[in-house]
């Protein structure tokens, strides 16, 4: 049991905003949270995503072959050369958004704001602001800007360190 | 009876786990919360979560589809 005497801690490493991987950080980050631990997210190339005002979260299974739909009872894969079509995306987005509104899933905007309230540390990539050119006011309030050593930093006191 | 009801009906992982640490932590230490919830999941983390964090699984009950468990806040 964690109390304030062994309390623990886990730092994430999130490299992916699309609209499937921006689940598991946020999960995860948020429960380990209520569970009492200590948490940071360190979000870099394209995770920086998630730390946008507006996010507009997409999937697309181009090129994912396991990425199927429940579909008429059974499940179905959406061929390549479907999913390289203009409007494919929206398409795919607009499917799974509106299948995790009908399973009772959180969406990612609730997920970020409930890791907030449980104050999970964030940090955005300076580095990778510089390279695709984000600018502060592109990102919510609240996450500190910092580099690879701000992870390590944490990283080395903390008992789990995942990278997603 | 509980201090507390949280209905978690029709919520996913984790928003069950979530929610019920927002009620807990508003809760007098010894004080107890009853959540209704229809994620199977729960049944095993709520477990987990009490086993962390040291508050207490006081019971953990199926109905059909309907799952019902009570947490006393011990930390």
């Amino acid at each position: 049991m964690l109390d304030d005497q062994n309390a623990k801690s886990m730092t994430i490493i999130v490299t992916k905003s699309t609209l499937d991987w921006a689940y598991p950080p946020f999960i995860l980050a948020t429960t380990a949270a209520a569970m009492g631990l200590n948490v940071t997210m360190f979000f870099t190339f394209y995770g920086l995503g998630l730390l946008k005002k507006d996010m507009n979260l997409k999937v697309n299974p181009l090129g994912n072959a396991a990425m199927e739909m429940p579909m008429a009872g059974g499940h179905m894969a959406m061929p390549n050369i479907m999913a390289a079509l203009p409007g494919a995306t929206a398409l795919t987005s607009a499917m799974m958004k509106n299948m995790i509104k009908k399973k009772g899933i959180a969406s990612i905007e609730e997920l970020r704001e409930l890791a907030i309230e449980a104050e999970v540390k964030l940090i955005a990539c300076q580095m990778t602001m510089d390279l695709f050119e984000y600018k502060p006011e592109d990102m919510i309030d609240g996450p500190i800007i910092g580099g690879a050593a701000s992870w390590v930093d944490e990283a080395v006191r903390s008992d789990i360190n995942l990278y997603i | 009876m509980a201090d507390q009801v949280l209905d978690a009906k029709g919520l996913n992982c984790p928003l069950p786990i979530l929610r019920a640490k927002k009620a807990l932590n508003v809760l007098p230490s010894g004080g107890t919360l009853e959540i209704i919830a229809t994620d199977p999941g729960a049944v095993k983390d709520f477990e987990a979560f009490c086993r962390t964090t040291g508050n207490e699984l006081m019971s953990s009950e199926v109905d059909g589809g309907l799952y019902t468990f009570v947490i006393k806040r011990t930390a």
